[in-house]
C-alpha cells in the first residue's frame, strides 16, 4: 500500500510540475471568457462611440411613426424622394427610410436609403415597427379594436414537473436538462480519451525504457498498474477543480466588469432595449428556466457526475494500461484500440441520438446500465432524474465492470511489460488472461 | 553460509522450458558469474530471484528463509537493459527508487547524499537524466541499484555500454562491495571479467545447468594436463612433435603429459637444456565456456 502511494505519488507530481500541465491549466479556462469578453468590449465600445443616428423619414401615408431609441432618431419631414436622398448623400443624414403610398393589404415600395450596409437588426426594427403599425391599421379598418385584440392575445406554457414515488414535486426544463447532460456527457467522454491515452504512453515508457524491470523488482506490476492510473486520474480531477474554478470566477469577474450577473440578464436586456415590447410575455419562461436551474439538486447532480467521471476513467483506464503493456511503441497501439474506442462512440453517440431527446426509452435505459457505455449515456440521464433503483444497479454494475477490467488489465499488464520483441495479436493477449 | 539456495527450479513458457530442474547454492559474501549463451535461461532466473516472475516449481531460500517479498529490500538487480525516467532529475529519481526499495524519506536523502558524493555526481543532482552523458546516466543508475544498500547484489551485464573508464570503476565498485561482505551475482558473456571477479560460477545452457562451483575447482577439473615450458639450449635437437617456437636460442613449446606426472616430464626435459619455465596451462573460461556449451547442446 505503501508503494502504491509512491508510484502515485511520482506520477502525480511528475505531471503537474510540469510546464505545460500549468499552460494548459491556467489558459483552457482563460480562453473563453477571454473571447466572450472581447466581444462584449467591442459591442460596447461600438454603441458608446457611436454617435446618435438621424434618420429621415418621409411617409406619404402619413400613418407611420418609429419610436427613436438610443442609437437612432427618427426625423419626418414631407419633401420628396430626391430631397431625402440628397441629405444622406451631403452626410447630413445617416440614411433615409422613403415610404411611398401603399396598399396596407400588399405594402411595398417602401425603400431605405444608407450611406454604408444597414445591419440586419436596425432592418428588422423597421420592419417590425411598419408591420405592427400597418397590422393595427388593418384591424382598426375591419372593426377590430387593436387593444381588445391584444387584451384577448395568450400565451400558453407548460410546466413540466417531474413527481416521484413519495410525491416530490420538481420542476423540469428539457432545454436546461439537455444542456447538462451534453456537458457532462462529453466531459467524461474527452476526460477518458485524454487522460487514458496518458496512461498508455506512461505505461510505454516504462516498459520501453526497461525501467519497469527495475521497478517490479521492489513492487507488484497491479501496484504499478494502479499507482498510475490513479495517480494520473488525479493530475485530471486536479485539472478539471482548477478549470472550474478558475472559469466561474473569471466569468463572474469579466461579467462583474461589464455590470451584468448572468447571461440571461444580459439577454433580457438586449431584447427589452431594442424591441421595447412584448418582453413581459417571456419572463415567466426565463423565470422558469431560473427556476429549475434552482431546483435541480446541483450535489446529487455533482457527485454523480464524479461517481461516472472516475468510475469510467477507472474502466478504461485499466484497458489503456493494458494496451500499453502489451505494445513496444505507441504506434503499435493502434490495433488494439478497436476495442475501447468502439464502446465510447456507441456511447457517445447514443447520447445525442438517444439518452438526451428520450432519457427514459429502452435504449437509453440499457445504455446507462451497461458499464462500458454508463458513464457517458448516464450523465444524459442524471439531469432529469434517475429512479433510485436505475441508478444504483448502474452504479454497482459500473464497480462491478472497473474490478473487472482491471483484473483482465492486470493479468496482460503483468506479462507485457516483460515481453520485449514480440508480435503481440488478441491470441496473444487471450493466452496472458487465461495464465495463472 | 550461503545466502541463495536455490532447489530443484522449473519455469516453462507454454511449450518451451526456460528452466529445467536447476539447483544453485550461492554462498554469502562471494561474486558468483551466472554464465550461459543468449536464451539459455539467465534472465528468467535472476527474474525469479528479483520476484518479478513465479517459478513453475522449486524453491528458493534467502539465507535459509523461503524467498517472500519482504526480501526486496535486501536485494538488489541491475538489469542488463538499462532504464531511468528521461524527464525525472537525477534526484527525485533516486529516492523515488530508494523509497519503493523500503528506505524510509529521510534515510533515502541521507543514502542519495551519500552515493552522489561518493561518485563525483553531486553537481548533476537537479538534471534531468536527459541532459546527463551516457556515463553519467550509467553511474545514477548503478547508484539507484545500491541505494538501499542490498545483501544480494544481481547485476546482469554490468559492464555493458560502459567505457573502459566507467568499466574499471564500476568494477572497482563491485570489489568494494564485496570487501563489504556484499554478496554478487555476476551474469555476464565476458569471459574475461568473470576470471577477474568471480568466486564460483555456474554455467547454464538450453534451460539446463551444466556447471558449477568454485572458479579454480572448475579449472582444476577441467585443467587438460598441459605444460608450457621454456628450453634453453644450444641447438635445434628437440623432437618434431613439440612444434617449438625459438626466439633467441629459447625454445617455447607445450607438453600434454599422458599418465606421469609433472615431476617426471620435467626430469625429462632437463635432459635437452635449461628449464627456465614451467607451468601448467588453465583453460580460460572463454575456452571452458564455449567447450561445454558444445558439449551440452551436442549431447
Amino acid at each position: 500500500m505503501d508503494k502504491i502511494w509512491l508510484v502515485i505519488k511520482r506520477e502525480y507530481l511528475s505531471r503537474v510540475q510540469k510546464k505545460s500541465f500549468l499552460l494548459a491549466t491556467l489558459l483552457t479556462p482563460l480562453i473563453f471568457p477571454i473571447i466572450m469578453g472581447a466581444f462584449l468590449w467591442i459591442a460596447m465600445d461600438e454603441a458608446d462611440s457611436a454617435a446618435l443616428r438621424i434618420i429621415e423619414v418621409i411617409d406619404e401615408n402619413n400613418m407611420f411613426f418609429i419610436e427613436s431609441s438610443e442609437q437612432y432618431a427618427f426625423s419626418y419631414s414631407n419633401g420628396d424622394s430626391e430631397e431625402g436622398k440628397d441629405l444622406v448623400k451631403s452626410g447630413e443624414r445617416f440614411g433615409f427610410l422613403y415610404i411611398p403610398k401603399i396598399d396596407l393589404s400588399n405594402p411595398s415600395g417602401i425603400v431605405f436609403y444608407g450611406d454604408s450596409n444597414p445591419s440586419m437588426n436596425f432592418i428588422n426594427y423597421l420592419e417590425s415597427s411598419l408591420k405592427r403599425r400597418i397590422e393595427e391599421q388593418r384591424l382598426f379598418e375591419s372593426g377590430i379594436d387593436p387593444e381588445v385584440l391584444s387584451a384577448y392575445r395568450t400565451k400558453v406554457n407548460i410546466r413540466a414537473i417531474t413527481l416521484d414515488n413519495s410525491g416530490t414535486e420538481t420542476f423540469s426544463d428539457a432545454t436546461v436538462n439537455y444542456v447538462i447532460g451534453f456537458f457532462t456527457g462529453i466531459l467524461i467522454y474527452i476526460f477518458i480519451f485524454v487522460y487514458g491515452n496518458q496512461i498508455m504512453h506512461g505505461v510505454i515508457e516504462e516498459k520501453s525504457s526497461r525501467i519497469v524491470e527495475i521497478l517490479v523488482s521492489s513492487l507488484k506490476p497491479f501496484q504499478l498498474m494502479m499507482g498510475k492510473i490513479i495517480g494520473i486520474g488525479a493530475v485530471g480531477l486536479t485539472q478539471f477543480l482548477i478549470w472550474m474554478i478558475l472559469i466561474s470566477s473569471i466569468s463572474f469577474v469579466v461579467m462583474g466588469y461589464f455590470g451584468m450577473q448572468m447571461p440571461q440578464q444580459q439577454a433580457m436586456e438586449m431584447a427589452n432595449s431594442q424591441m421595447g415590447s412584448s418582453i413581459s410575455t417571456e419572463t415567466p419562461e426565463i423565470a422558469g428556466i431560473l427556476q429549475v436551474i434552482q431546483e435541480i439538486n446541483f450535489i446529487k447532480l455533482a457527485l454523480t457526475f464524479i461517481f461516472y467521471f472516475l468510475g469510467g476513467y477507472l474502466l478504461y483506464g485499466a484497458f489503456f494500461a493494458a494496451i500499453g503493456a502489451a505494445v513496444d511503441a505507441p504506434s503499435e497501439a493502434q490495433q488494439f484500440m478497436l476495442p475501447i474506442t468502439i464502446p465510447l462512440l456507441i456511447a457517445y453517440m447514443g447520447l445525442f441520438v438517444f439518452v438526451l431527446n428520450d432519457p427514459n426509452s429502452n435504449v437509453s435505459f440499457w445504455l446507462s446500465i451497461v458499464p462500458l457505455t454508463s458513464p457517458i449515456a448516464m450523465m444524459g440521464r442524471a439531469s432529469y432524474g434517475i429512479p433510485f433503483w436505475d441508478l444504483a444497479l448502474s452504479m454497482s454494475l459500473l464497480i462491478v465492470g472497473f474490478l473487472f477490467s482491471t483484473w483482465v488489465a492486470g493479468k496482460i499488464y503483468r506479462i507485457g511489460i516483460l515481453v520485449h520483441g514480440t508480435k503481440v495479436n488478441y491470441k496473444t493477449l487471450w493466452k496472458w488472461i487465461k495464465s495463472e | 553460509m550461503e545466502i541463495l539456495s536455490i532447489q530443484n527450479l522449473n519455469k516453462s513458457y507454454g511449450p518451451s522450458k526456460a528452466l529445467t530442474d536447476i539447483d544453485l547454492s550461492i554462498p554469502e559474501g562471494v561474486i558468483y558469474g551466472l554464465l550461459g549463451p543468449n536464451g539459455a535461461g539467465k534472465t528468467t532466473l535472476i527474474r525469479i530471484i528479483n520476484q518479478i516472475i513465479d517459478a513453475d516449481s522449486g524453491s528458493i531460500f534467502f539465507k535459509g528463509e523461503q524467498l517472500n517479498p519482504k526480501h526486496i529490500a535486501q536485494i538488489g538487480y541491475l538489469p542488463e537493459e538499462r532504464g531511468l525516467y528521461k524527464k525525472m532529475k537525477v534526484w527525485d529519481q533516486l529516492i523515488y527508487f530508494a523509497r519503493l526499495k523500503g528506505l524510509s524519506a529521510s534515510e533515502a536523502k541521507e543514502k542519495v547524499h551519500f552515493w552522489l558524493d561518493k561518485l563525483d555526481i553531486k553537481n548533476w543532482k537537479d538534471k534531468r537524466i536527459d541532459d546527463l552523458s551516457k556515463g553519467m546516466a550509467q553511474k545514477v543508475q548503478f547508484i539507484s541499484t545500491i541505494i538501499h544498500e542490498p545483501r544480494l547484489l544481481i547485476l546482469d551485464e554490468p559492464f555493458s555500454g560502459f567505457d573502459p573508464v566507467n568499466a574499471d570503476l564500476i568494477k572497482n565498485e563491485i570489489l568494494e562491495l564485496k570487501q563489504k561482505g556484499i554478496t554478487l551475482i555476476l551474469s555476464t558473456h565476458r569471459m574475461e571479467s568473470v576470471e577477474l571477479l568471480c568466486d564460483y560460477v555456474a554455467m547454464i545452457n538450453q534451460s539446463k545447468k551444466i556447471l558449477d562451483g568454485k572458479l579454480t575447482a572448475i579449472k582444476q577439473q577441467f585443467r587438460p594436463n598441459e605444460y608450457e615450458v621454456q628450453l634453453r639450449c644450444e641447438d635445434n635437437r628437440l623432437p618434431e612433435q613439440w612444434q617449438a617456437t625459438w626466439d633467441n636460442q629459447i625454445a617455447t613449446f607445450t607438453i600434454k603429459l599422458n599418465g606421469g606426472t609433472a615431476n617426471e616430464s620435467l626430469a625429462h626435459l632437463m635432459q635437452f637444456g635449461e628449464v627456465i619455465g614451467f607451468s601448467e596451462r588453465m583453460p580460460s573460461m572463454e575456452e571452458l565456456f564455449i567447450q561445454q556449451v558444445n558439449a551440452s547442446s551436442n549431447g
